[in-house]
């Protein structure tokens, strides 16, 4: 050990702590809190073994995001981080349909405001005039908005885990 | 051995016994269910968690604990919480739209002659879209 203290892992599970301690570099000995919290839910074993499959770049960040989950789960027992999933892609299918509906209005609006401008001149009739049938068309593309706004429902929280992207929320 | 023996006492290789905390949740017919918990979690503290949860809520449990252990599996550096970080970007995207959006619908309701005499002076100007969206901004 070489003297230096050991990591909230070997501490809380009573042991040496190894200079090459798998979890020494992610729980420092001043947070055991995060080690307690992570070993509670998955279990020392589970994240060591979760751990020496990943490259060593990539051990913060899934350390990050075990303690997260683990947290989730201890605040809400019953659904951990789906409960968050599912709120948050609510969220989402309610900002996009006040979001259609949004656009929808400011369509209407800018037709109103197109069809009271004076005649072109003549030059440009002929292009301003495909212009004008065509906003006037857009009323067709109002009323698909408006089915849009309507149909769009909250997506299922199953997702398909291939889908995920890797972000991170800690840089 | 037992053939009425759950998925997790068949993975643990053990009598499933008649009050099994994992039987109700675990149904023999699904052992990939299971044992992606189990990789994850660990059956000590699944049962743990059960336990300490009223029955009723126990199935709504086993299913979340299941999905967050598939996340896992397919991610295991960022697990559901990748997902959650996406729903996050794609919320503060959406509301951003949103905010312009309504913002253009009062400066065109409080000024309809300014933006009438713009789309005089510019149709067909392709530098007019660029100062339009830059009012809002």
């Amino acid at each position: 050990m070489g003297g230096s203290s050991p990591c909230a892992s070997c501490k809380l599970l009573r042991r040496r702590c190894a200079k090459d301690c798998i979890f020494a570099p992610y729980f420092p000995s001043d947070d055991p809190h995060k080690f307690a919290i992570v070993h509670r839910v998955f279990g020392a074993s589970n994240v060591s073994k979760m751990l020496q499959e990943l490259p060593v770049q990539q051990r913060a960040d899934a350390v990050n995001s075990l303690v997260y989950e683990a947290n989730a789960r201890v605040r809400d027992p019953v659904y951990g981080c789906v409960g968050a999933i599912s709120y948050l892609e609510n969220q989402v299918s309610q900002l996009q349909m006040q979001l259609a509906v949004a656009q929808t209005e400011m369509l209407c609006i800018r037709m109103q405001q197109e069809s009271a401008l004076p005649m072109p001149m003549p030059t440009q009739m002929q292009q301003d005039d495909k212009s004008f049938l065509a906003a006037t068309n857009n009323l067709d593309n109002i009323s698909q908005y408006l089915n849009f706004a309507s149909s769009s429902s909250s997506s299922n929280v199953i997702q398909d885990p291939s889908a995920l992207k890797r972000e991170s929320l800690w840089t | 051995m037992n053939p009425g023996r759950c998925a997790a006492c068949r993975y643990l290789r053990r009598r499933c016994p008649p009050d099994c905390i994992f039987s109700p949740y675990f149904p023999p017919n699904n052992p990939q269910r299971f044992a992606s918990i189990h990789r994850i979690y660990g059956a000590s503290n699944v049962a743990k968690l059960l336990q300490q949860l009223p029955s009723h809520l126990r199935t709504q449990a086993a299913d979340s604990l299941y999905l967050e252990a598939q996340y896992r599996i397919e991610d295991p550096v960022y697990g559901c919480v990748g997902l959650i970080s996406l729903l996050q970007q794609q919320i503060h995207d959406v509301e951003r739209q949103l905010a312009m959006t309504q913002a253009e619908i009062a400066f065109r309701a409080r000024h309809p002659q300014a933006v009438e005499s713009n789309l005089l002076n510019n149709v067909g100007n392709p530098s007019f879209s660029n100062q339009a969206s830059s009012w809002f901004m």
